[in-house]
């Protein structure tokens, strides 16, 4: 079953187009990574899928529910119905480079606060779904601490928990890495790749080429706010096609 | 010579007088902060239509002393005929203004509440980013999230800013003596004229206040520590078993 369609994405700031046109389709436990060089347009093109940017032109379907659009006074895509976009981004969790947890929370009440207050999950089953998801990853004996006083790796697995616990239809990573300490880096991975051997949905921007290589479906190679290439990892990685693709990647693997 | 018949025979003066001066700033503050709090939000309205008029409020409140506040409007209103006419009409609203204890309570709070919202419209503004879009990629709606995110992380930035502003509440209701208001500073000045010893009299009254100011520090310090927990060092954590 499709979890996920992105088709013919355009985005623009001013003159400057960053995305020309992108598609992009997961099935149910499809791991689609985006690979490519800072400014390719690969983090603007995530967040446009759950619209923490407006799109101008496009089309986005969420578990077979087609965002609906229509176009604003002046003239750039708006979404028609603020509610129906609320509904469709808790099918899509979000993991962010920088964590984003919510400072004044501990770690338990961090994940059980969207279920509880979006979802409306009562409050003993989704105390019961975050113990069970810190568990998952590691971090339940930190449930009762607040993010500050955690490390960058354990608040990173503390926001997949938080993201896990919306039971979404796809994961959404931003670069969840790149802000980590090299030495952390190893633990979200290991958290990453364990999702992807349950067969969840995940579509992530990443610059770890070996997760990509090893764990991804599908890996796509975004250049200049279009898809360059795109298919399995071993073809990408194996016999990359473009020059672009071939000096980014000798740049990339070491 | 310290005039100690002061302290024996007018203590329950002062007693009346500090629990009218307790009263105006509980009440006060109180007034303030639920005027503060949905202000606060339109202040940091993007549009402006929404956000100019609180400006306006807290600009004036902010740029003008409180007793001139408190004079105009004890004062300053009665001077008009239409609000004369509500008075003689018994309209119970217009009527606060011709009691000294109304006129101070809503100068006050008026005062405290434009103060308040530019400390909550403050931690508001510094409220990061990346919380925000956390609150919007999970679906919440906008009042949601000010009542999950926003608000409860804004009100605990604020709290050390708020002290302070408590603490200049509770001096400030002394100007309520100014019309015919018998709060603390009102009963000191009372019995500097029954007992012609300004000093005892005057000192009594400022170690009361600042006994008061002192128990208010020590509470904020508790709800410091007890809402601001994530933004302090670390504790040890307990091995787990």
């Amino acid at each position: 079953m499709t979890q996920l369609t992105v088709e013919d994405l355009h985005k623009r700031y001013g003159d400057h187009e960053v995305l020309k046109g992108v598609s992009l389709s997961a099935e149910a436990g499809d791991v689609i990574t985006i690979i490519g060089s800072s400014g390719s347009g690969k983090s603007t093109f995530l967040r446009c899928i759950n619209f923490l940017e407006q799109p101008d032109a496009g089309r986005i379907t969420v578990a077979g529910e087609e965002i609906r659009l229509v176009k604003g006074k002046d003239g750039h895509l708006q979404v028609a119905d603020a509610k129906q976009l609320q509904r469709l981004r808790t099918r899509l969790a979000m993991v962010f480079q920088h964590f984003n947890l919510w400072a004044h929370m501990t770690v338990l009440e961090n994940v059980i606060e969207a279920p509880v207050h979006v979802l409306g999950v009562p409050k003993k089953e989704a105390l019961e779904r975050a113990m069970a998801y810190l568990d998952k990853v590691g971090i339940s004996r930190f449930k009762d601490s607040y993010p500050a006083h955690l490390s960058g790796g354990q608040q990173q697995r503390v926001a997949i928990a938080r993201a896990l616990a919306m039971e979404p239809a796809v994961l959404l990573f931003d670069e969840p890495t790149s802000a980590l300490d090299p030495e952390l880096v190893g633990e979200v991975l290991k958290v990453m790749r364990g999702l992807a051997e349950e067969g969840r949905t995940m579509v992530v921007v990443t610059h770890e080429m070996g997760f990509a290589r090893e764990v991804s479906s599908q890996v796509m190679f975004l250049h200049q706010g279009l898809a360059e290439e795109s298919g399995p990892p071993a073809q990408v990685f194996g016999q990359p096609k473009s020059e672009r693709l071939r000096q980014f990647l000798s740049g990339n693997l070491k | 010579m310290i005039e100690w018949s002061l302290f024996t025979e007018s203590w329950p003066a002062y007693a009346s007088g500090l629990w009218l001066t307790l009263q105006l700033t509980a009440l006060a503050l109180i007034a303030g902060l639920v005027l503060a709090i949905p202000l606060a939000v339109l202040r940091v309205s993007p549009n402006r239509w929404v956000s100019g008029p609180v400006w306006a409020y807290s600009y004036f409140f902010r740029g003008t002393p409180m007793l001139v506040q408190l004079l105009l409007m004890y004062y300053g209103l009665g001077q008009f005929e239409w609000i004369q006419g509500q008075w003689d009409a018994g309209s119970r609203f217009w009527l606060i203004f011709r009691d000294p204890y109304g006129c101070a309570l809503v100068t006050f709070a008026l005062n405290t509440g434009a103060y308040t919202t530019e400390i909550l419209a403050g931690a508001l503004r510094a409220m990061p980013h990346g919380e925000i879009e956390a609150a919007r990629a999970c679906g919440m709606s906008r009042f949601t999230m000010l009542r999950r995110i926003l608000l409860p992380g804004a009100l605990r930035r604020a709290l050390p800013a708020y002290s302070n502003e408590i603490i200049f509440m509770l001096h400030g209701t002394s100007i309520a003596s100014t019309v015919t208001l018998i709060d603390l500073t009102g009963a000191a000045r009372n019995a500097y004229s029954q007992f012609f010893a300004p000093f005892e009299a005057f000192i009594f009254a400022g170690l009361i206040y600042l006994a008061i100011t002192f128990a208010l520090v020590g509470l904020f310090r508790i709800a410091e520590r007890r809402w601001l927990a994530h933004l302090q060092p670390r504790k040890p954590l307990r091995k787990a078993a």
